[in-house]
């Protein structure tokens, strides 16, 4: 058996070795990331052409392109990207000045700065379903906690109602959110401030920038990249927006917190009707693509490599 | 090349110990296993229905039923997935009123029609028969009779200077303007006009109250006649004047047991679980002593004709899935759990679907059987026929989205009352089209 290891051409033939061992340990990796990324994206590319229902989820009844098209030309679509545009850049815009603001706080490491960012963790580390259930105490009319507050602050002069007008209501699950998320923003930006080099800083206000010179050109520039990075991921979040609207509104009132993925939902799951369903989840999927291709497009802009 | 041999054999070796896992479950040896997915929420509570099942798999010690629980709200999403497999995760489910006719187009429930026989057709109520048939054929054993009750807060009305509840939606008003001018409430009634089917519940509630329907003879949506929208534009006003409490556009029944139960409102629409958490536990309430159940109302010009009340019936029924590999098996269990015997001692938190349990005897013992049973049972008897049951259609679903949308629509102000119920009988019809 000693003997092969002498073969003419060694080196090759440990090479091919490898390479045969390396696909054979690669193997359940493939297979898993097929099996369970992949092929679920595929099959539910093939359904969204056809009008497969739930009850019997095997790809039939091939109708082309008309899912699609019917929600192109559905008002109830188009009001759901319009919602559900304005809950992203509403919340996601709140969530950057305010996660700014926080890291920019901790960052000068006023008395107590530890405790803060600990318990910032806090709303962050809760989960979504739960952070819904929270806010839908708080809100509620009769013996919720923003009524009891702003009665006892002389703000309100009687409970009112704040989930029963669809515009408010949208307001308020964005609140919502944006308490959940800023800690996320504010954490990635603070760990950024953390690796800028002080010397800038200190040049600058050697040569007599002020305060806001040296954070407006100094500092801000320097945080783009992560600001991009917290930006991409959380835009997509927020557009994919489900969870915490399906436990304060369940899509109320009037469907005025019906998002695109809460209509999804409903024609999926509630509605039964898989095809349209997964047509509806390839438009969401376009929309968020073409989002990720302008971010990815912003941070690979050469000023911010080095 | 040796070390790779012995991967293969390694590999080789994991993947005859999976195939044999996968095979030892394929051939069964032991009992037959039927598995039940309940819900945990309204009705009996998870250790009663162990304690069926314990009792049942000891009596047939050949089969062995394993049981899941989810929250109603999560029951019809998971029974549909599961539906999608074959053979399906579950033998035998829980179904509400409401989903029976689209679960039945799917396909996915035995027909019974044929194991029924007469006498148990005779010994049960008709109104709960009517759960679980769609066409006229059978589908499934009825398990739960609930419909939405009336309350009131005896101490409050007292104060007002009522003797007795309102027998009309008309004087509903009026006793609730005096006490909203007394300052005993700031809004005599709650209600769950949440955009939700707790929306579509009162709404049926209040609308069959004011001699309306939900569909005509022919399945057409008639819930946008003159009737319906007469009912929709009261639900408004009460809202304008202040009567009905304008958070309820966003409460299901749990907020509104919380109101109700907090001393924050006189009136409140709720299922039969409301009676024995507000008015007898201290813990869930602060008005424990002070809550009364009568008739739901109904609009002066029906109780002119004699009809006293209107409710809405929301009930469930247990059937076998009609791809279950022992359709026969299952079904045993489901009678088990439906039987009269069983119903009877297990009758703390529901109500049984027998006759015979409220007529002499038998109706002394339930009524003894928790501090709850002495009220809730004769309510039960008084009420229970006065409750009308949403169409059984295999889109429901969708229509009762569209109606719940129209609803709010009224109710936040969007469209007129009788525009929005228009656009949402337009949709029924279009459903029906398809």
């Amino acid at each position: 058996m000693a003997q092969t290891s002498w073969s003419p051409h060694p080196r090759l033939t440990l090479l091919q070795q490898e390479i045969r061992e390396g696909f054979f340990f690669l193997f359940p990796a493939v297979f898993l990331i097929f099996g369970i990324t992949l092929f679920p994206i595929v099959f539910t590319f093939v359904i969204s052409f056809t009008t497969t229902p739930l009850s019997n989820p095997a790809p039939q009844n091939f109708v082309g392109l008309s899912n699609y098209w019917s929600f192109l030309r559905n008002v109830q679509f188009w009001q759901a990207i319009a919602r559900t545009a304005y809950f992203t850049v509403v919340s996601v815009g709140a969530e950057l000045l305010l996660g700014l603001g926080i890291a920019l706080l901790i960052h000068a490491r006023p008395p107590g700065w530890a405790f803060l960012r600990t318990s910032l963790i806090i709303p962050w580390a809760v989960p979504t379903i739960v952070n819904g259930a929270l806010w839908r105490w708080i809100y509620n009319a009769d013996y919720g906690a923003l009524n009891g507050l702003l009665y006892s602050l002389g703000i309100l002069q009687k409970y009112r109602p704040w989930l029963t007008e669809p515009m408010t209501a949208l307001n308020l699950v964005i609140v919502a959110d944006i308490w959940h998320s800023v800690p996320f923003i504010a954490l990635i930006l603070q760990a950024a401030l953390a690796t800028l080099p002080v010397e800038l800083d200190e040049a600058a206000a050697v040569d007599g920038a002020n305060a806001w010179q040296r954070f407006w050109l100094i500092r801000l520039p320097l945080l783009r990249p992560a600001i991009l990075v917290a930006l991409v991921i959380r835009t997509v979040e927020a557009f994919r927006v489900f969870d915490i609207i399906y436990v304060i509104t369940q899509g109320g009132p009037a469907f005025g917190t019906v998002t695109i993925s809460y209509l999804t939902y409903l024609e999926s799951f509630s509605y039964g009707r898989l095809g349209s369903g997964a047509a509806l989840s390839f438009l969401i999927t376009l929309f968020t693509f073409l989002m990720a291709i302008v971010y990815i497009r912003l941070l690979y802009r050469p000023e911010f490599r080095e | 090349m040796r070390y790779l041999s012995l991967h293969f054999v390694l590999i080789g070796l994991l993947l005859i110990v999976m195939l044999s896992g996968c095979a030892g479950q394929a051939t069964p040896t032991g009992p037959t296993v039927i598995k039940v997915l309940a819900m945990q929420q309204a009705g009996p509570t998870p250790e009663e229905m162990n304690a069926i099942v314990a009792e049942f798999n000891q009596k047939n010690p050949n089969i062995k039923v394993e049981i899941e629980y989810v929250a109603y709200d999560a029951l019809h999403d998971k029974i549909v997935t599961a539906m999608a497999t074959t053979p399906p995760s579950y033998d035998v489910i829980l179904v509400d009123d409401i989903w029976y006719a689209e679960f039945v187009k799917a396909g996915y429930l035995w027909d019974v029609t044929d194991k029924i026989d007469a006498q148990t057709k005779e010994k049960i109520f008709q109104a709960a028969w009517d759960i679980t048939t769609v066409n006229g054929r059978i589908y499934g054993m009825p398990w739960l009779l609930d419909a939405k009750y009336f309350y009131y807060n005896k101490k409050i009305l007292n104060e007002a200077g009522f003797d007795r509840p309102p027998a009309t939606w008309e004087e509903l008003v009026e006793q609730g303007r005096v006490i909203k001018e007394k300052g005993l409430v700031d809004y005599p009634i709650a209600w769950s006009w949440a955009q939700a089917e707790a929306a579509i519940c009162d709404f049926v509630a209040l609308l069959y109250g004011n001699g309306g329907r939900f569909v005509d003879e022919e399945g057409k949506p008639a819930f946008n006649d003159e009737k319906g929208v007469q009912v929709l534009e009261w639900m408004v006003k009460t809202i304008d004047e202040g009567i009905s409490n304008p958070a309820s556009v966003s409460y299901v029944e749990e907020d509104v047991r919380n109101v109700f139960s907090q001393g924050k409102a006189a009136f409140a629409l709720n299922w039969i679980y409301m009676y024995n958490l507000a008015a007898l536990e201290e813990e869930e309430s602060q008005v424990v002593g002070q809550v009364e159940m009568s008739l739901v109302p109904v609009f002066e010009a029906v109780a002119k004709q004699g009809i006293k009340s209107a409710t809405i019936n929301g009930s469930m029924g247990f059937s076998v899935v009609g791809k279950s590999p022992n359709p026969e098996v299952a079904w045993e269990y489901v009678k088990y759990l439906t039987s009269e015997d069983v119903q009877k001692r297990y009758a703390s938190h529901l109500l049984p679907v027998w006759s015979a349990n409220y007529e002499g005897e038998a109706l002394e013992a339930l009524k003894a059987l928790n501090p709850a049973t002495p009220v809730t049972v004769p309510m039960f008897k008084e009420q229970f026929p006065y409750a009308h049951v949403r169409p059984k259609v295999p889109y429901y679903l969708e229509g009762s989205k569209a109606l719940q949308l129209a609803l709010q629509e009224a109710l936040t102000k969007q469209k007129t009352a009788a525009q929005a119920l228009n656009d949402a009988a337009a949709k029924w019809l279009e459903l029906q089209g398809k």
